[in-house]
Order: structure tokens, then sequence, then C-alpha cells
């Protein structure tokens, strides 16, 4: 019994070419809307992923905290804050991953193709709207630096850079997340990710100074993108850094750039094909 | 322009996962306004069928065409023109119902307000009303199909395509989406379901294609489907295994087609038309050929015995179920 309001497809405005870009933008929007509802409805979530960069706070900052020891010198708490930033955006792939898998196997994913939407908008969508989520996270974990003591000593352009490469690091680690995401066969799988997750942002500067590690362990954690970002932030906000002489860590700036746009131009493509391949 | 072409219209489909052949020259002409049946076991390739007519699969060979567009040609023309109800309820369980079919209403592309009365239209028209605004995850099975059903048909499509719509539905939640698919088709949607049942394609379609290994191997009313296997059988299960002649003699007098014996079983059936008058008879000539009878009754025919029937073996033997129709997501 549709009902005299339905409306149907004559009704619909033209799908022309110049309305194509429009649709691509209002339509991620949409899909952007509704991870921002998800965060509304359920605000625990962001208290679940935030538990444990907070938890490190408590356990770096202070259980082992005086245990541990800054090369160079410096307050290990200033040091630690932009490593646990960090970890955070490191982690945010999980999120992403966890998210489309989610899709995918409620059906959710098949529904949004087998609408006249823009296709692109279930991507960008998802990207647009994890970036948003990672800023919430952001915005959480500086509060809770900032009740620690930790500061930025940066200027304010200095102290935007450093949260500008933190969600560039975010952003890259999007496209890996969305193509895990896609490889998962389900939720439960997706879960397994953190084996993967928690290695690649401890094994880096995040917590230690890669040149306190054994030398093989210490150049895989130089060479961690993590890692440059993280360098790269610790000087932007001003805190501790201690680099070590190695040419990466020298150049940890452009390497927090460089990292994230490598990782991006590999597993963007790689993402969208799989993304289009479900059709197979 | 589109009035004189079937709403659904496939030939030769072909469609091959590894060594799998899910579908294997698969051919269909679903008429307008009626409620289309694609009946088979599990791995027949419904599934792999309604993914590639919902433009999801692209087929390795053969073409399809939905509502009057090629699918693979005009992939954006057909999305606009169908729904499509899957296998799980495709909705988002973190959103509430209304907030569901507003996203939806949007992504179809009405406009913020369109989509906002749209929303409570079908929310009302499938029973949601008072459940709206909670979140989904509180929903009974039966209301997120109803949901996934309403979110379908945001855009009364031309064609509907269900895909095993009531599997894992208590039969409260089965007889929801009956009553929701007849008012569709009367509205004038054609519907095209997949179904592992045989009653509900019985209840629901006017036609059912019954598929096996990839192809339809028989298309006709349900009416024309069970004469041909003769409607509602009779069933004798005797006491011993001796006696299974005496009871085939019994049951061929009264059948236009030949009994079936289940050794094993100690189990005798046959297609009868005239369901009372052959349940007495036989009856009475067991007892007087002094037959020991476990048990006598009349049952309607089972989608097993369309199937052994049409293709000699029975629907749980189909050798090779591909994955991809369990799960859905290729």
């Amino acid at each position: 019994m549709s009902t005299l309001t339905a409306p149907t497809a004559a009704d619909l405005p033209e799908l022309d070419r110049e309305r194509r870009f429009y649709w691509a933008v209002a339509d991620c929007w949409t899909i952007v809307r509704r991870d921002l509802t998800h965060l509304i409805r359920q605000p625990s979530n962001i208290a679940w992923q935030l538990g444990f960069p907070i938890v490190s706070v408590l356990l770096f900052g202070y259980v082992f905290g005086s245990a541990m020891t800054v090369p160079g010198g410096g307050d290990y708490r200033e040091f630690l804050m932009p490593g646990l930033f960090g970890m955070t955006m490191a982690f945010g792939f999980m999120n992403t991953a966890y998210a489309v898998v989610l899709d995918t196997s409620k059906g959710v994913t098949d529904r949004f193709r087998s609408m006249p939407m823009a296709s692109s908008a279930v991507v960008t969508g998802r990207g647009v709207g994890d970036l948003v989520a990672a800023t919430l996270d952001l915005v959480v974990l500086v509060g809770t630096a900032l009740v620690v003591g930790w500061r930025s000593d940066g200027g304010m352009l200095a102290t935007a850079a450093a949260f500008g490469l933190l969600l560039l690091l975010r952003f890259a680690l999007i496209w890996i997340g969305v193509l895990l995401g896609l490889m998962v066969p389900n939720e439960e799988a997706a879960g397994n990710l953190f084996a993967l997750a928690f290695p690649f942002a401890i094994i880096s500067s995040a917590f230690v100074a890669p040149s306190l590690m054994p030398g093989w362990l210490g150049t895989i954690a130089v060479w961690n993108p993590v890692s440059s970002t993280v360098t790269a932030t610790r000087e932007l906000f001003g805190n501790p850094v201690s680099s070590g002489g190695t040419w990466i860590e020298q150049n940890a700036m452009l390497m927090a750039v460089v990292w994230p746009l490598v990782i991006t131009a590999i597993f963007l493509p790689l993402a969208v094909r799989r993304y289009q391949r479900l059709n197979r | 322009m589109t009035a004189a072409r079937p709403a659904v219209l496939a030939k030769g489909l072909q469609k091959r996962y590894g060594d799998v052949r899910a579908l294997d020259g698969f051919d269909l002409a679903v008429p307008h306004s009626m409620v289309y049946g694609l009946l088979g076991p599990n791995g027949a390739g419904k599934t792999t069928a309604v993914r590639i007519l919902t433009t999801l699969l692209r087929p390795d060979g053969g073409r399809a065409e939905v509502a009057g567009y090629d699918v693979a040609r005009w992939p954006r023309m057909v999305r606009r023109r169908i729904g499509l109800a899957g296998q799980f309820a495709a909705v988002d369980e973190i959103l509430t119902g209304r907030q569901n079919l507003k996203m939806f209403g949007r992504l179809f592309h009405l406009g913020p307000g369109r989509a906002g009365r749209r929303a409570d239209e079908l929310l009302e028209q499938f029973d949601l009303t008072e459940a709206a605004d909670k979140g989904v995850k509180e929903y009974s099975g039966g209301m997120r199909r109803r949901l996934d059903l309403a979110a379908s048909m945001l855009l009364a499509p031309q064609v509907l395509f269900m895909d095993e719509p009531t599997t894992g539905l208590d039969p409260r939640g089965r007889n929801e989406v009956w009553v929701a698919i007849r008012s569709l088709v009367a509205g004038g949607t054609t519907v095209m379901l997949t179904t592992q049942y045989m009653d509900e394609a019985d209840q629901l379609a006017g036609r059912i294609a019954i598929m096996d290994a990839g192809r339809v191997i028989a298309d006709d009313t349900p009416a024309a489907l069970k004469s041909t296997i003769g409607g509602d059988q009779i069933e004798v299960i005797v006491r011993k295994a001796t006696d299974i002649p005496a009871a085939m003699k019994a049951v061929v007098r009264l059948s236009a087609a030949e009994p079936t014996s289940d050794d094993a079983n100690r189990r005798v059936h046959a297609p009868v038309t005239d369901r009372v008058a052959a349940l007495t008879e036989v009856a009475r000539t067991l007892q007087d050929d002094g037959v020991a009878v476990e048990d006598i009754g009349l049952r309607r025919p089972t989608l097993d015995e369309v199937f052994l029937r049409l293709t000699g073996h029975r629907a749980d033997e189909q050798p090779d179920a591909p994955a991809q129709e369990e799960v859905a997501t290729a």
C-alpha cells in the first residue's frame, strides 16, 4: 500500500554531471551525520576508546614514570603526552576497521550499494566521520593531559601544527582501516586487530626513547611512522624530544608529513579497489 | 516505456566462484505487479541471482534488466527503481528507527523535509510509530525486518527484492512480514522474493520459479506446480517392513501417481486429490488386510518432494553449495 505521497524515481532530481559533485558531497555529509549521531547516542564509546590512553597516562606517568628516563633530560610526563596522542591516533585504524566490518556484516554496506547514492560517499563519509571522532578523542585526551600538568610550550601556530600532524596520521590510517575492515570476515576478527595495533603503537618513540631499546628494535621503532609523528609533535609542543642521531629522527618533521602521504598513496587506492570489487 | 517489458528479465546469467557455478544459465521473466517466488534449497543460487539483479554483483555472462534498464549498463537507473530487503535486517542498530529511515531517505536524495515525512509515513504503515525513537538494538526480530522493509520502500520501488525475508523469524514476525508484502503488491509494486519454504511461496506468490544448481528448472503458478507433484500426500508408516507391498497396494488405488516407498523408515507415500476420501479409504483397506500401521496421515507436499520430482535428487543432496550463498557478502 504505497500512499499518495510516496515518492517514486520520477520525482527525483536529475543525475546530470554537475549535480554529481553536489550529491557526492551531500551524501558524504549524510554519512558523517550518521557517525556523529552514533557518538551522541553512545557517548560511552568515546570513554571506552579513551580508556586505554587515560589508563596509560596513570600507568606510565605515575606507576612506571619514576623509573622512566628521558635520554638527554626532561620531564617524563612531558615526554609521554605526545606519545599518548600518537598512540591514540595509531589505534584509530581499529575503529575504522570495526565500523566498516560492522556495516558489511550487517548488510548495511549492501543496502548503500543498492541505492542511487554517490558510491564514493560510503568511503569519504567514513573518512570525514573518523576524523571528527579523532578530533573529539584528542580534545578529551588533551584535557586529561592538562590536568596532569602537561603544557605546550610552542606557540599557537606550532601547537596547531602538531595537532594537524596527529590528524594527518589518523587520516592516513583510515585507508588501512577501511582495507582491513573489508578483508576481515566479522566483528570478532576485527577485535583481533588489536594484536596488530598494539606493537604498531608501542614499538615506537611513544613511550620510550628508541635509543634505550636493543639496537634492532630501536631501528624498527625509529622507522615506525608513529615515531616520526610523535617526535615532530614533541618538537612543536616544545616537549622533551630525546632524538637519537639517525637521519630519520633528525628529519621527523619532514617524515611526519611524508609517512602519512606515502601510506595514503598506497592504501587509499587499495581500499577503493577492494570496495569496488565487492561486486565480484 | 517500461510497461511493455517484464519487471525483471534475466537471460542466461552466469556466475562462478572458483569451481562452483553459482548461476549457470539463469533465465527469468517476472511480470509486473505480482509476487514472484524464487524457490530453492541453500546453494541453488537464489541469493546470487538477487545480488546480480540488484546491481551488487557483476555477472560473468548473460544479461539482466530490471524495470526496463540493463543492470550492468545502467546500475544507477536500476537502483532508483528497486528496493532490497536482504537476508539480514540491513539497518543501523545504533540509530533509532526514525533516524534510520531519515538517513536512508536522504541517501535516496529526498530533501530533508520529505525524508522526514516519508519516514513518519512508513513508520505508521509498518506499525513502528511507537518504537520510532527507540534504538534499533531494542527491536525484536520482526520489528527489525519491518524497519528493513520500510527502508527498502522509501522510494515506492517498482520492483522490491526480498531475499529470504522471513528466515529466522518466529511465526508472528513471519506473519507481520507477509502482511506487509501483500499490501505492497496491492499498491502496484512487483515483489520478487526468495525463500526455502514452499508454504511461504504458496501463501504469497502468484508465480513460482524453482531453482536448482544455478538455473530455473520450473516456472509456473503454485497451483500448477503442485498439481505436477500431485498436491497433498498420503503417508503410511507400517510396523513391519514386510508390509510395505501391502501398503503400496492400498495406496495405489487412491492415487493418480505411482506411490513412493522408503524402506528404511517403513514409509509409503503418494499424492492424492480427495484428502478425506483417501484417508478413510486407505485406513479401511489397511485394516481389512490386517496390516499393522504405526502412523497414517495427510500432509502438504514439501519442497523436498517438488525437488525429488523435478530433479530426481533431494534438496539437501545438493552437492556444491557456494559459500556466498550462506554468507551473502561476497
